[in-house]
């Protein structure tokens, strides 16, 4: 059993909160983005926050940093968008495995700083695999319902990749987040279970939905329970949902699987809905409050924050956190190994 | 078929269930009913679906796969098994399809080939949960092994046949030893979850006169009596139509015969086959002689069981019935049907049942008012609880469209008889407000309706609409309006109606009123029904419920009730939101670093204006897609043209916008004037913006800052902040303008003259993008020429529309700066009404209606924002630095208190 698993065994882990909120208090200017060694490339590069592990690691480490000193056992890399299908928005496909790997690294070195110092509490982390910004079964082309701009076989592709460079760089766990197409996540999860059959290694994999409106469906249209039946042939370390809704409305979806699963149970909710102007404005102390009822109802096993969500707001959940017990993960029956 | 009051008599071994998913999930646990799988979706076993896809009719195709869900199959086989298709790529087109048709993708699909490669295709375009159909041991276990672990892989349950490198299972000890060997490699070596693995123990025919047949049947059962015994978890399915075989051609025969077969094959452990639901008997309603004789055969109870049933078959021929299981609900009552076309979207039968509804009714309109709308508010409730998806409601609205289209001669017919409409509606756009599309448009719908229409137009004192009401004896009032002090006038007009007594109902429709507004503002003030309705579609539903004698009562009550709930979520909503105070706020502005910021002189300061501007000019600047929006047609252009489900609508529209357009230009029929000026500027006393001709003060411009707390770091925000301040020392910039279109309502009067509605809500709505269009011309022309810091720009029309450019335009009104007064201060700044004629109204609208006007602001670093609520402090605050009554700024500004 990894160490993770034993950590889950004994309270509610903290998963840290937005990188991209932090990110925009910088004000990263082009040149701050580019650094030296990307000054003349062609495209422009503002905005490819995961570059920035490159030409800004220290700012990342710091944003690392802040989550952990306010009481996060995990955090995730800087790679939402570390696939050639992401990247190929700034020509940068040639530089996804020193992306991915540079920022587990340093994701890495900042955990096992604070490790050393609090050896009681183990801090993990997650490599971050986010949806692309591609979907396997949908069309892009309302005049053509059965064209797709992605396959199967091109997301596990650069699925593989993207994870053979985050566990080369040192990650704990695998985060597959932000699913808004189940098919993009069985095709990362299908490439995660190669990579690990290639290298008989366990990898703990954490994977999170997001169901995107009150229809209480994802962006496919599948509902909740029926996202986690397509997602379950995988051996999961757990299973949830984070972004697109405030913790509030986000209840009533880990309800519908909490106890129809035996994977431990995740949530990093949004900090409430974007208001008029797309800002998030929920305080960390709402917030908290509204976790904690998720904590009554003994709902879960991993929480943390997604869009919107500070330091402030993960010091906030990693206190209330602490106060209660894990879900206990009913064994609903033992799980065939192969 | 009624198995949930079947004795089992097995006793099924089983831990954990089998779990499927489309967008729906699909368990099958001991309390679910026998589960159906489509079969007509499949080139080997129909012909005509064969044809379908040879042909590449895929609608049509998909319309097999509709009906089978619609008609109770929980699963769909997909086969694509012909030697004359590209097999894979049919699957892979016909899943691709499917998935974008949630009536059908919401239960699984079970992927049916004999190729793997075809098998692999299709799970890899499907995100549910499928089933393989199917893999054996035919060709040995090393491939049976490889690809059991591919679809574990995959996460997709299994069909096994009982089928080993021998031959196919015939009898009942081959059946279970092949299932037996089977369970234990997948379990065993392949580590397959057992619950999902579906055996299908292969239903052969019976009485075929053959005695190797005999037992076809009961080996089956007892076969799968066997195997829900013995091999935990798993599932038992087969083809069910194949054990009446012999029987082709007779199907009274054939229904009994498979409705006894499942019956025992059910009772044993059968849970999911392959059932043609048309193709079935009700096993009770099964003729005594006939049960008996099929029964005899099904479980071999006698030598000559065959012959005696082949005898009695003769006197039975050609008794077949008429019936499909999908069709059932053409047996309910008459209203039922018409639902549920509408609720299915199926036009097949609309007109038939229209008819019938047509001629039990007084009027036809009661077929819409009644029957049809029953039916479209199950749609709207269905979709409100997010159990339709929008697709189907617009497959609703085509039947019903269709129904409509079907009743409209009828009631012209009966118009000219004696014109008696169902009801009268008073229109009107209020006080101060001069923006009239939206309510032309809900107008034009509900005259359509047969409505008689009272308009009153724009800008209407509250006591003429009173007055009107009265004496015209109106049944409605609608009132619209677009900026927001009209929101006060309604207020105000609701409550002199409930001063008057006044019983009819209000109708409060335009882009800035919402359904909080309504509930909080508006509806409190009056006692009877107040309904906010913001598009044209739904204004005809809510109207008929409301004039509806016989619902409204209900109708209004519940309206009440819902308004009552809305507000006090909405209250106590309100409550949790915190603010800081102005002085706070003020402390995190936001910061421009004046030292290193660059400002840029503009080449030319002064007022100027522009009259002598072609329209032709202004086209590139269209931004079409609001256009659209204002005939509720939403998407964005141009793809809204080609949208599957408004497109042709669109491009209908789109192509009289384009002739209209023309014919404006050509003959000059409206008339582009702006005026603008650059000045020097510099933020004082935080919040206000002082404008200066030569070092000397000519304007002061106040500013409102955002009073939201937010978390540290993020800026309260004011327009000022984006103006260099006085004690920097340094000389900033800023600008002001107005553009506007004349001609519009004259343009407009001379088609309503001609009874063309349709051409006047156009010419209005052509000119407001004129309006648009000119103000991201001039703001073009401003950057790269007048002032000039932007000169090498090169942004094309979607970037425009965007809003990549450098510096900003707020208007006041809008949310940057919600304050309508500072208009007067642009207005004397300016001289707009002196240089181009463009007034304001009481209410501060701007006359003529398609108009814009703004400020600009220039530094890189501006950006448009939304203030948000502010509270008491800043109100006060506002009033005294410009001078007004607390009273008078708290009227212009009420919309945006925090309260």
């Amino acid at each position: 059993m990894s160490s993770i698993q034993q950590a889950l065994k004994e309270r509610i882990l903290v998963l840290d909160g937005a990188m991209g909120t932090m990110l925009q208090a910088y004000k990263f200017t082009e040149e701050d983005f580019r650094a030296e060694r990307f000054k003349d490339y062609p495209t422009p590069l503002q905005g490819n926050n995961d570059l920035l592990s490159i030409t800004q690691p220290e700012a990342i480490k710091t944003i690392h940093g802040k989550y952990f000193e306010v009481g996060a056992d995990i955090v995730e890399t800087n790679t939402f968008s570390g696939t050639t299908i992401a990247m190929a928005d700034y020509q940068m496909e040639n530089l996804v495995y020193e992306l991915n790997y540079e920022s587990a690294k340093i994701a890495k070195e900042v955990a096992d700083e604070f490790t050393a110092k609090e050896p009681h509490k183990p801090r993990f982390v997650a490599g971050s695999i986010g949806p692309t910004n591609r979907t396997a079964s949908m069309s892009p082309d309302v005049n053509d319902p059965g064209y797709r701009a992605v396959t199967f076989d091109e997301l596990r592709i650069a699925y593989k990749q993207q994870v053979e460079a985050l566990v080369d760089g040192g990650v704990d766990l695998l985060l597959v987040e932000t699913v808004f197409d189940t098919l993009n996540a069985k095709a990362a999860l299908f490439a995660i279970e190669q990579v690990k059959e290639e290298r008989n290694i366990d990898m703990p994999i954490m994977l999170s939905g997001t169901i995107t409106d009150a229809s209480g469906r994802t962006l496919s249209g599948q509902t909740a329970e029926a996202f986690l039946i397509s997602v379950s042939h995988i051996p999961l370390l757990s299973v949830g949902f984070n972004c697109a809704l405030g913790a509030n409305l986000l209840q009533p979806h880990l309800e519908a699987i909490a106890n129809k699963t035996d994977f431990a149970i995740s949530a990093h909710p949004n900090a409430g809905l974007p208001n008029a102007f797309g800002e998030y404005d929920e305080t960390p102390e709402e917030m908290g409050e509204q976790i904690e009822e998720y904590l009554k109802k003994n709902l879960i096993n991993i929480i943390g924050g997604c869009c919107g969500t500070s330091p402030d707001h993960i010091r906030v959940i990693a206190d209330i956190a602490s106060k209660y017990k894990p879900r206990e993960v009913v064994t609903l029956s033992a799980v065939e190994e192969s | 078929m009624s198995d949930s009051n079947n004795q089992k008599r097995v006793t099924i071994n089983q831990s954990r269930y089998m779990k499927l998913s489309g967008l729906e999930p699909l368990i099958l646990n001991e309390n679910s009913n026998f589960i159906n799988v489509g079969e007509r979706t499949n080139v080997a076993g129909s012909r005509k679906f064969l044809r379908l896809i040879k042909e590449e009719k895929f609608d049509e195709a998909l319309d097999i796969a509709r009906h089978q869900v619609d008609g109770g199959a929980q699963i769909v086989d997909i086969n694509m098994d012909d030697g004359l298709l590209d097999g894979k790529e049919s699957m892979v087109r016909f899943l691709n399809l499917i998935a974008a048709e949630p009536d059908i993708c919401r239960v699984p699909m079970m992927i049916d080939s004999s190729k793997w490669e075809i098998i692999e295709a299709g799970l890899q375009v499907v995100q549910g949960k499928c089933v393989v159909n199917s893999i054996s041991l035919k060709e040995g276990e090393e491939k049976f092994i490889w690809e059991a672990k591919q679809i574990k892989k995959y996460g997709a349950a299994v069909i096994v046949m009982a089928f080993d490198e021998v031959g196919q299972a015939d009898n009942y000890e081959r059946r279970i030893e092949i299932a037996q060997r089977s369970y234990d490699v997948l379990v065993n070596k392949v580590g397959f979850p057992s619950e999902d693995i579906i055996f299908d123990l292969n239903i052969f025919p019976v009485a075929t006169g053959m005695d190797e047949h005999k037992r076809n049947a009961i080996d089956f059962i007892e076969a799968t009596k066997w195997v829900r015994e013995n091999l935990e978890n798993v599932s038992v399915s087969g083809g069910v139509s194949n054990v009446s075989f012999s029987f082709r051609g007779n199907n009274t025969v054939r229904e009994a015969m498979h409705s006894v077969f499942l019956y025992y094959a059910i009772q044993n452990g059968m849970n999911m086959g392959i059932v043609n639901p048309a193709m079935l008997e009700v096993y009770d309603d099964i003729p005594k002689d006939l049960l008996e004789h099929v029964e005899d055969v099904i479980l071999d109870r006698r030598d000559d069981a065959t012959e005696r049933l082949l005898d009695f078959a003769e006197t039975v021929k050609g008794s077949k019935k008429e019936k499909t299981a999908d069709l059932s609900w053409r047996e309910n009552p008459l209203q039922d049907r018409i639902t549920h076309a509408l609720v299915k979207g199926l036009d097949a039968f609309i007109i038939e049942d229209i008819e019938e509804a047509r001629l039990a009714a007084n009027k036809p309109i009661e077929v819409i008012e009644g029957n049809l709308m029953t039916g479209m508010n199950v749609v709207g409730d269905l979709f409100g609880a997010g159990k339709m998806f929008l697709p189907q409601v617009v497959k609703s609205a085509r039947v019903m469209k269709k129904a409509v289209g079907y009743l409209n001669p009828f009631i012209e017919a009966e118009k000219s008889d004696k014109s008696e409409p169902v009801g009268k509606i008073l229109m009107a756009t209020v006080k101060g407000d001069v923006h009239d599309i939206g309510k032309n448009i809900v107008s034009v719908v509900l005259a359509c309706n047969n409505y008689e229409i009272v308009d009153l137009g724009v800008m209407v004192p509250p006591e003429k609409i009173i007055e009107t009401a009265i004496a015209e004896r109106v049944d409605a009032i609608g009132l619209s309006g677009l900026i927001t002090p009209s929101l006060d006038e309604m207020v105000y007009l609701a409550k002199e109606m409930q001063n008057k007594n006044f019983e009819v109902p209000l109708l409060i429709g335009g882009a800035t009123t919402s359904k909080a507004h309504t509930a909080v503002k508006i509806d409190t003030q009056y006692t009877n029904a107040v309904v906010h309705v913001n598009d044209a579609s739904r204004a005809v539903t809510v109207v008929g419920d409301l004039l509806n004698k016989k619902t409204s009562n209900e109708y209004v009550a519940k309206l009440k009730a819902d308004y009552d709930e809305f507000r006090t979520k909405f209250l106590k909503r309100g409550k949790e939101k915190s603010y800081i105070s102005i002085e706070e706020a003020r402390k995190r502005k936001y910061k421009i670093d004046w030292e290193t910021s660059e400002i840029f002189k503009p080449k030319e300061l002064g007022v100027q204006i522009l009259k002598q501007l072609s329209l032709k000019e202004l086209l590139p600047f269209i931004d079409w897609s609001p256009f659209f929006r204002s005939w509720d047609l939403h998407g964005k252009y141009p793809d809204i043209l080609t949208d599957n489900v408004v497109g042709e609508q669109a491009t209908q529209l789109f192509e009289d916008a384009q002739e209209m357009v023309q014919q404006i230009i050509s003959k000059q029929s409206l008339k582009p004037k702006a005026v603008f000026g650059l000045f020097e500027a510099n933020s004082i006393n935080e919040d206000d913006i002082s404008v200066q001709k030569k070092g000397e003060e000519i304007a002061v411009f106040r500013t409102l800052r955002q009073q939201l707390k937010k978390r540290e770091g993020i800026p309260n925000h004011a327009l000022a902040d984006f103006v260099a301040p006085k004690e920097s020392g340094k000389t900033d910039y800023m600008g002001a303008f107005c553009v506007a279109i004349f001609g519009a309502q004259e343009l407009a009067d001379s088609y309503k003259a001609k009874d063309d509605d349709y051409n006047a809500i156009m010419a209005q709505a052509i000119a407001d993008r004129f309006a648009e269009a000119f103000a991201e011309y001039l703001h073009k022309q401003i950057r790269t020429k007048h002032w000039g810091y932007a000169a090498n720009e090169d942004l094309t029309n979607q970037d425009l529309i965007k809003e990549s450019y450098k510096g900003i335009r707020p208007a006041p009104g809008y949310p940057a700066c919600p304050d309508h007064l500072e208009k007067e201060m642009i207005w004397e700044l300016l001289g707009v009404e002196k240089l181009i004629g463009v007034t304001l109204t009481e209410s501060l609208a701007m006359w003529p209606a398609a108009a814009v006007s703004g400020y600009y602001f220039g530094n890189p670093e501006s950006k448009y924002f939304g203030l948000g609520k502010i509270t008491d402090d800043q109100l006060t605050d506002y009033a005294t630095r410009k001078g007004i009554d607390k009273s008078k700024a708290r009227k212009w500004l009420h919309p945006t208190l925090a309260e």
